[in-house]
């Protein structure tokens, strides 16, 4: 069994242990790939949302007759004090999101809307493997398209000594392309979502163990701040933005990893989602901050860089009995850096109508996430596009690059 | 056979160490015929020995312990002399020796999978090294890990389940001392394994005749008044071990017995020790009776009358409270709570009782009898893993033979249940109140989610699922995990069911 670090690394106190849920890795060489045109050295991120984030909460088709109706109590609107942000005429931002946003008026900030895998089932697990693995459907978890995709580039040379192997690297980046990994010290990963689902089966099944569990985690404190229960998420934007700190002071050495994949848990927002303030919002402001980190911590190599940010599935277009969502179909993706060509909402809109919807419950997927991934692995890493359609994404010959994603 | 999924989280989870992950089958098993399952590893007798490569006898230990501590000593003599002599030679003025360089504390996690955070980063070569463990860590370490191996490999695990229950009953503790640490594997494997499924007044004299267990009570320091070294010297009697054997090993606290039947017994066990690093009473380390030290005479202890026979009177002494019907009910109870429930079912205490008089304490009867008896298996599964338990039956879900018993034993302390080192002779409590405490909970999930962070994709929590509990999983358990949001979370909610929890 892997059980237990040392005391010292498990933080006894609540208040380490709430941090979890963010986890990073990075490829083990500097590439050898500078553009010979303009002489770029690409920086690569790509940031894994696990749990499934809600598209149409996070960027609305706003000006879609149907929408308000679907997201209902939950749903962004123009006007308010918490008034989302117009990226065009139809679509508008979560208001959480507003340095994104600055990068999207400033052109290196972009959003795919309507897109999803290829995965068309709702288990996260298998869903998640379909994303990170690049194979058309779940069970193969051997490697991930990050990695294939570095094994086709020139290695080049071993970045940072002393680093250590990584053994949480998400699976996007594990495989034979040799990888380091790096997590925030003293960030343990019992995460409070974790601890509120146990608690939930606790109630229904044994009372003791819930009241114990429950003075454990002090949980009547956190109800008494008001806020639902579900959500203690101050803690989770901590994470995210501390590791993409780190993150990006790692990747802006001169002989730091140019490529790395981290994930961040915690979109599975059934009940209580909240709209332009609460669970969801504050977790999208954790996002928000991370990429402000990258940013700022990547200084001159923002120019060079772009983020990708996938999420394994999308949600109902419909909120639920419990003001959230369930488990779903299509959903957003995001691209920001220097190097992205920005500016733009990337989507081919399906609609909300019944009809429209993905089996008359989820926003209906147009674009085939794998189109996006492969147009930057192109454009920015400079990848073929027959490696791309073998090697990195198994069988997807018919899924072409989108072409100008990047600068 | 009918399949009864309920009884086979009886036979795996209380009376064992939980399924095993993989294709070991133990679930189908134990439901296809789930008393069988139990008893066929209790027909094994050589499952109780432990013996590993480099685990060695308490004399060995001994003498390995002896030349560290000279070792140390001669080290810290020769420091001593040449800082005296550097001290005279050097100038006053002088400026210190640079001070070595600080490692950074949080430098590398201990399993050496993370890296120090970017500002903090270094070169490769401040990276401290691992400690050098000395003979004591070392040791102590090694018996860790056959034990765990042990325990993770067996079959069903009522033998390691056994052991382990009458190692707590016949506790020591680590932290009494080095020689106490250096023993602890040792006594468990020397005074406790021989006689799980033996008789339980062997094991008595085993255990109280092990130089561990003298050392832990000080029974080693106990002098009788009248014996030759008590004539000599001004020491005497230490009632420590009497004390304990009754209150705790035998009889039970308030089953009649009086300070003077305390008193009569620490008598009656002077003399009781082990030779020491000089060897003059016998090899080092191990069990010698030091008739110098005995108190002469005849003793009357619960009312029997023990002439003087030197050793023999202590064993025949300590043959007779194995006998006594105290102890019979002391044990019966005890050894219900642990495997059934806090408050066990009257008649089955009732029936370990007798089954422990009528066979003379042996304990593969006890044991059979509990497995035989129905209330073991109506009983509903209310009491909770111990930590130890815990953290063998994750080992075991995830099939992971252990190399290195360090996260085990970093668990357990976490957990409040080190391994061999309780707080005080009493053990490590057995009861829900102990452990399905507030604390214990958090930490148990803070553990659970930290091992699931480490599994790769390979273990999916629905799958072990079924190999641990199959359709014993309620349907909350089953959707909680389904609907988890990650692989991790899942597995980390599978660790925390109640279906693994409780037993």
């Amino acid at each position: 069994m892997e059980c237990c670090e040392s005391r010292s690394s498990l933080s006894i106190s609540r208040r380490g242990l709430l941090l979890g849920g963010a986890s990073f890795a990075a490829w083990a060489y500097l590439p050898k790939f500078a553009r010979a045109a303009d002489g770029r050295d690409p920086r690569l991120v790509t940031i894994i949302l696990r749990g499934a984030l809600d598209g149409l909460a996070t960027v609305a088709s706003i000006s879609d007759p149907d929408y308000a109706g679907l997201h209902g109590a939950i749903a962004l609107t123009r006007d308010g004090p918490h008034a989302a942000i117009d990226l065009d005429s139809f679509f508008a931002l979560h208001p959480s999101m507003t340095q994104f946003a600055r990068m999207y008026r400033e052109k290196h900030a972009a959003v795919v809307h309507a897109v999803a895998t290829p995965y068309r089932e709702r288990s996260h697990f298998d869903g998640q493997d379909v994303l990170e693995s690049g194979f058309a459907g779940p069970g193969r978890v051997q490697s991930g398209w990050l990695n294939r995709a570095l094994g086709a580039l020139p290695r080049g040379e071993r970045v940072t000594t002393g680093l250590a192997v990584g053994a949480t690297a998400p699976l996007v980046l594990r495989g034979p392309a040799p990888t380091v990994g790096w997590a925030p010290v003293n960030l343990p990963q019992a995460a409070d979502d974790t601890a509120m689902r146990l608690f939930d089966l606790y109630k229904h099944r044994d009372p003791a163990l819930a009241d114990a569990l429950s003075q454990g985690l002090q949980l009547e404190k956190v109800a008494a701040r008001g806020d639902d229960m579900r959500a203690k998420p101050r803690n989770g934007i901590g994470a995210m933005q501390l590791t993409a700190r780190g993150v990006a002071k790692l990747m802006a050495e001169d002989d730091g990893p140019r490529i790395a994949a981290l994930a961040f848990d915690g979109w599975d927002t059934h009940a209580n989602e909240g709209g332009p303030v609460g669970q969801l919002a504050q977790r999208l402001s954790g996002l928000d901050a991370a990429f402000g980190e990258f940013e700022s911590g990547l200084g001159a190599h923002w120019r060079d860089t772009v983020i990708v940010v996938a999420t394994e599935f999308g949600r109902t277009a419909k909120i639920n009995g419990t003001f959230g969502t369930d488990h779903g179909t299509g959903t957003v993706a995001f691209l920001a850096g220097g190097a992205v060509k920005g500016g733009r909402v990337i989507a081919d809109w399906p609609g909300l109508k019944t009809a429209n919807l993905y089996q008359a419950r989820d926003l209906a997927p147009t674009t085939d996430l794998r189109a996006i991934l492969k147009g930057v692995l192109h454009d920015h890493v400079g990848l073929s596009e027959r490696v791309l359609a073998q090697a990195v994404f198994p069988d997807s010959a018919a899924v072409k690059p989108v072409q100008g994603l990047v600068v | 056979m009918a399949r009864d999924p309920q009884a086979a989280l009886v036979a795996l989870n209380r009376f064992g160490f939980g399924a095993r992950g993989g294709a070991s089958g133990d679930f189908m098993n134990a439901a296809s015929d789930p008393r069988g399952f139990v008893k066929a590893e209790l027909a094994r007798p050589a499952t109780v020995l432990l013996e590993a490569p480099g685990l060695q006898t308490t004399p060995d230990l001994a003498a390995a312990l002896f030349a560290y501590q000279l070792e140390v000593k001669e080290q810290r003599e020769a420091a001593a002399k040449s800082a005296a002599a550097s001290a005279e030679s050097k100038p006053k003025n002088e400026s210190p020796p640079p001070a070595m360089e600080k490692p950074e504390a949080s430098a590398m996690a201990p399993n050496g999978a993370t890296m120090n955070p970017p500002g903090a980063m270094k070169p490769a070569k401040t990276i401290p090294a691992k400690p050098q463990l000395n003979i004591i860590q070392k040791t102590y370490r090694a018996e860790a890990l056959a034990r765990i191996q042990r325990a993770t490999l067996a079959d069903c695990g009522i033998v390691e389940r056994l052991v382990a229950f009458w190692s707590n009953h016949f506790c020591i503790s680590a932290s009494k001392g080095q020689p106490a640490r250096i023993w602890a594997g040792a006594f468990e494997r020397e005074a406790i394994r021989p006689h799980v499924l033996g008789h339980f007044g062997d094991m008595l004299k085993a255990v109280e005749q092990h130089p561990a267990m003298l050392f832990f009570l000080d029974n080693q320091q106990s002098i009788g008044p009248n014996s030759k070294a008590g004539q000599r010297s001004k020491r005497g009697l230490n009632e420590n071990l009497a004390r304990e054997i009754m209150e705790l090993h035998t009889l039970g606290v308030g089953s009649g017995y009086t300070q003077g039947d305390v008193t009569t017994l620490a008598r009656i066990l002077t003399g009781w020790t082990y030779a020491g690093r000089a060897g003059r009473l016998g090899e080092p380390g191990s069990f010698v009776f030091n008739v110098n030290a005995h108190e002469p005479g005849t003793q009357t202890l619960l009312g029997r009358s023990y002439p003087e026979t030197g050793l023999a009177q202590g064993e025949a002494a300590l043959g007779d409270i194995a006998r006594h019907p105290a102890t019979a009910k002391f044990i019966a109870t005890k050894f219900a709570r642990h495997f059934v429930a806090d408050d066990p079912p009257p008649a089955l205490v009732v029936r370990l009782n007798d089954v422990f008089r009528k066979t003379d304490g042996d304990l593969k009867a006890l044991a059979l009898a509990l497995v035989d008896s129905d209330e073991a298996w109506q009983a509903p599964m209310t009491k909770i893993r111990s930590p130890y338990e815990y953290l063998i039956a994750i080992g075991r879900l995830m099939a992971r033979i252990p190399e290195d018993p360090g996260r085990y034993l970093n668990g357990l302390n976490i957990l409040g249940q080190p391994l061999w080192t309780p707080a005080g002779p009493n053990g490590f409590a057995d009861t829900n109140a102990a452990w399905a405490a507030p604390e214990e909970m958090k930490l148990r999930l803070d553990i659970a989610a930290q091992v699931a962070s480490r599994i790769g994709d390979s273990l999916d929590a629905r799958d072990l699922l079924d190999i641990a509990m199959s359709d014993a999983a309620s349907q909350d358990t089953r959707q909680t995990i389904a609907r988890a949001e990650t692989r991790q979370q899942a597995f980390a909610l599978l660790l925390m069911s109640p279906e693994f929890q409780r037993r």
